[in-house]
């Protein structure tokens, strides 16, 4: 395939309909949830759950593709995280919080995706086409690791009279927690994806994720976070004390390995999520853009595209400035999950667009509350919000520095090590 | 589909460009720079890479087909090896491009045979005006119809190969619009400077006025004849270029100034390790992946003739010139006081650099 720009028609046809979905269920009820945390949106959950079933689709966790049972859609190129990055662009320009509140595995889903095996898949993942909506999350952050997540403390023994891995630690900022763990009535049972260690002594090497399911004994959803924005999407604190989980709910080798596999399995997620991230943030940035423009032709300012810079006004260039940030920053999107689709390596694609959408996101959402003043500022519109809620774009799954981090070291072919 | 991959023509060319920008032209042009002389055989090497002639059909001489998405794949890797020899390799463009994209059909047979034909030779076009707000749409030289011939006044500035061009390509306001004349050398009023433009960079690059006092042009010579053309999309494949020549030589300081960190240590380890040289890189780098996509993407959009394919050069060419500065200026900054000596190409990266903020009209695919 030569180069091109076209966006396939699966994806038009998401934008479409996702733009609709946002417009109706979304907007309508941003500022209600941006101001009553912690409140679930039951109504949104569960159209989006019979809308995801009735467009024939399940959730946002990447199919499972390896039956081969479609002989004619394996010879079309694949698109599919093409597809969940334009999805989750049209959902955050509709709200970003209440995008976390779509039904599906999210993150927990990706990394038994990436990291566990064929039967593991089928086994865990078949659930978010059942009837109800179904959460998953991933818990890695604890108090004391955050990037640098090599430093997890939580611990896993296997328990090998039972067969059963036995957790203890405790876990914070996972996304979704509450919804993936706690056994709601109007909610199928979803799990959470806790990272572990089953070998201290041997660093990274001894870094596991494990699959534990709602309402597993000993584990506790101890606290949920007051955020500055994405306050619909609940973040939990979590607990595990002694919690069982069955032997085969490992991710990756119960032994150890003298290297890294089994982390560096981890971090391979990442090159799947972070360009769907960075998604959501061009998203919220577009939505903000837009926004701007709306109130600037009502109030009669025309944007003049083809001026020279020393002919525009300053609100002109800021606004070129930002729609050529914009732009340039979907670009990267879709080449990093193109190539993730093309299984072509894009661990410096993946942390570079995530690199700049962070930095589009919050540049974007902060200069258009600037620019409209009184009115940015105002919580009678949503811009005030969409600079709230994009701020996050910049710090989870890999802030802006440990993304600029890994770049270099992708560029540099430098290690952890020689790069630190 | 979204996709990525140049074509196997495409990665065919952009290798033999590679190969011309790092052993021919990268080596000269630090020399080039100095003495202010491009050597006539190493334009000659450049030209004999066909990137002009593979744009133009058989039937007018060339031996292909236009593409802008080609055309900046290709002089993105020129560039690569240095600016002011890629805008002398390409000038010819600047007169033959215009008339394949606009012109008449006799204007596409007088002409095109003759610039493509054997050797480079000097074909030129002139855009560029001396004015601090210069703006290729509302141009100061004029041209006014007086019976059978338009006739042109102003002055023209950043004139590639202006002395000794066969024929000039003159950018003119006729109501209200930009237009485009083929101006002959013999043309009564028309004046080259003595002169050569000094400017910041590209000393390598003659570049001269070109003065219009009363200069008769024949209706037929206006491009496209008398019902004239579309300038906008003569502008948007110039923007698209200036902002791949853009890329090109930011990824060049890039490069190099990566390299330069790899190896310079300071306490005890290469400069590279330190987060504040390693963040510096890693966003150099973003930038420049950030533009080269807008400017493909503008590229496809004039290919297949979308409608705002013009804005979207608009904005790749706008965006080039602030990811041109930031990672050029960055690139002296690596390197620190040695990026500062002349030895060093990334001051000359940077000159080059600040440069893409006027360059539009200095290069087109």
């Amino acid at each position: 395939m030569p180069i091109e720009f076209e966006a396939p028609k699966p994806i038009t046809n998401a934008q479409f309909v996702l733009k609709t979905v946002a417009e109706e269920m979304m907007r309508p009820k941003s500022r209600y949830f941006d101001e009553h945390e912690h409140e679930i949106p039951w109504d949104y959950i569960e159209f989006m759950h019979n809308a995801m079933k009735a467009m024939g689709g399940s959730s946002l966790a990447p199919k499972e593709n390896g039956n081969g049972k479609d002989a004619d859609k394996e010879k079309r190129p694949p698109i599919g995280y093409q597809l969940i990055a334009a999805q989750l662009e049209a959902l955050s320009w509709g709200d970003v919080g209440m995008y976390h509140c779509l039904p599906g595995g999210g993150l927990g889903a990706a990394a038994v995706h990436s990291a566990g095996t064929a039967d593991q898949r089928v086994k865990f993942l078949s659930r978010f086409n059942g009837d109800k909506p179904t959460f998953a999350a991933m818990c890695i952050t604890e108090a004391g690791a955050g990037s640098d997540n090599s430093a997890i403390r939580t611990r896993a023994v296997l328990d090998e009279k039972t067969n059963e891995w036995v957790i203890n630690g405790e876990k914070i900022f996972v996304t979704g927690g509450d919804k993936s763990f706690t056994e709601y009535e109007k909610l199928g049972r979803g799990f959470i994806v806790v990272w572990a260690s089953i070998d201290p002594s041997a660093g990274r090497a001894g870094m596991r994720g494990f699959v534990v399911e709602g309402g597993t004994k000993g584990v506790k959803v101890v606290k949920l976070e007051h955020k500055m924005g994405i306050r619909c999407s609940d973040t939990a604190a979590i607990s595990l004390v002694d919690a069982r989980v069955p032997f085969e709910n490992i991710l990756g080798s119960p032994t150890v390995e003298k290297n890294n596999a089994g982390f560096k399995k981890a971090m391979a997620t990442f090159d799947a999520t972070r360009p769907l991230v960075a998604a959501t943030g061009v998203g919220v940035a577009r939505a903000a853009l837009e926004f701007l423009k709306e109130k600037l032709a009502e109030s009669g300012v025309k944007i003049r595209y083809g001026l020279p810079r020393q002919k525009l006004t300053s609100i002109e260039r800021d606004v070129i400035d930002m729609e050529i940030m914009l732009k340039s920053s979907w670009l990267m999107v879709i080449k990093a999950t193109w190539m993730a689709d093309n299984k072509k390596p894009n661990a410096l694609e993946a942390s570079m667009s995530k690199v700049k959408a962070g930095d589009v996101a919050t540049k974007i959402t902060q200069k258009v509350v600037e620019i409209l003043g009184p009115l940015g500022y105002s919580r009678e519109f949503l811009a005030e919000k969409w600079m709230r809620d994009a701020k996050i774009t910049d710090i989870y799954e890999g802030t802006g520095q440990i993304n600029r981090l890994v770049v270099a070291r992708q560029i540099l072919g430098y290690s952890g090590a020689e790069l630190r | 589909m979204y996709s990525f991959d140049p074509t196997e023509e495409q990665q065919m060319l952009m290798d033999a460009v590679k190969k011309y920008a790092e052993n021919d032209l990268r080596p000269a042009a630090h020399e080039a720079e100095e003495t202010t002389e491009l050597p006539k055989k190493l334009i000659g090497k450049g030209w004999e890479l066909g990137l002009l002639q593979a744009s133009i059909p058989e039937s007018y001489g060339g031996f292909g087909e236009r593409s802008a998405v080609t055309g900046a794949l290709a002089i993105e890797e020129m560039a690569f090896g240095d600016l002011a020899g890629t805008l002398a390799v390409m000038t010819p463009s600047l007169f033959a491009t215009p008339i394949l994209l606009a012109g008449s059909d006799e204007q596409k047979k007088e002409y095109l045979p003759r610039v493509v034909a054997g050797e480079w030779s000097p074909f030129t076009a002139a855009l560029i005006e001396y004015a601090f707000d210069f703006d290729p749409n509302d141009l100061k030289t004029t041209a006014t119809l007086q019976g059978e011939n338009y006739v042109l006044d102003g002055e023209k500035a950043y004139v590639p190969f202006a002395r000794g061009a066969e024929s000039i390509l003159v950018y003119a306001k006729l109501d209200g619009q930009s237009q485009a004349f083929i101006v002959g050398k013999e043309a009564e009023g028309l004046s080259v400077g003595e002169e050569r433009e000094k400017l910041m960079s590209l000393n390598a690059l003659p570049m001269y006025r070109v003065k219009l006092e009363n200069v008769k042009v024949p209706v037929a010579n206006r491009l496209g004849g008398a019902a004239g053309h579309d300038f906008d999309i003569l502008l948007a494949s110039m923007r698209i270029a200036n902002a791949a020549t853009a890329v090109g030589v930011a990824n060049a300081a890039f490069e190099y100034s990566m390299n330069y960190a790899k190896e310079r240590e300071a306490f005890g380890v290469k400069i590279a390790q330190k987060q504040a040289i390693a963040f510096m890189l890693a966003e150099m780098r973003t930038e420049i992946e950030a533009i080269r996509l807008l400017t493909w993407e503008a590229a496809w959009k004039l290919d297949t003739g979308r409608e705002d394919a013009a804005n979207e050069a608009y904005l790749a060419s706008t965006g080039a010139a602030d990811m041109a500065m930031m990672v050029t200026d960055r690139a002296v900054q690596i390197l620190g006081g040695h990026g500062y000596i002349r030895e060093h190409p990334v001051e000359m990266w940077m000159r080059n650099g600040r440069g893409v903020a006027m360059f539009t009209g200095l290069a087109i695919v």
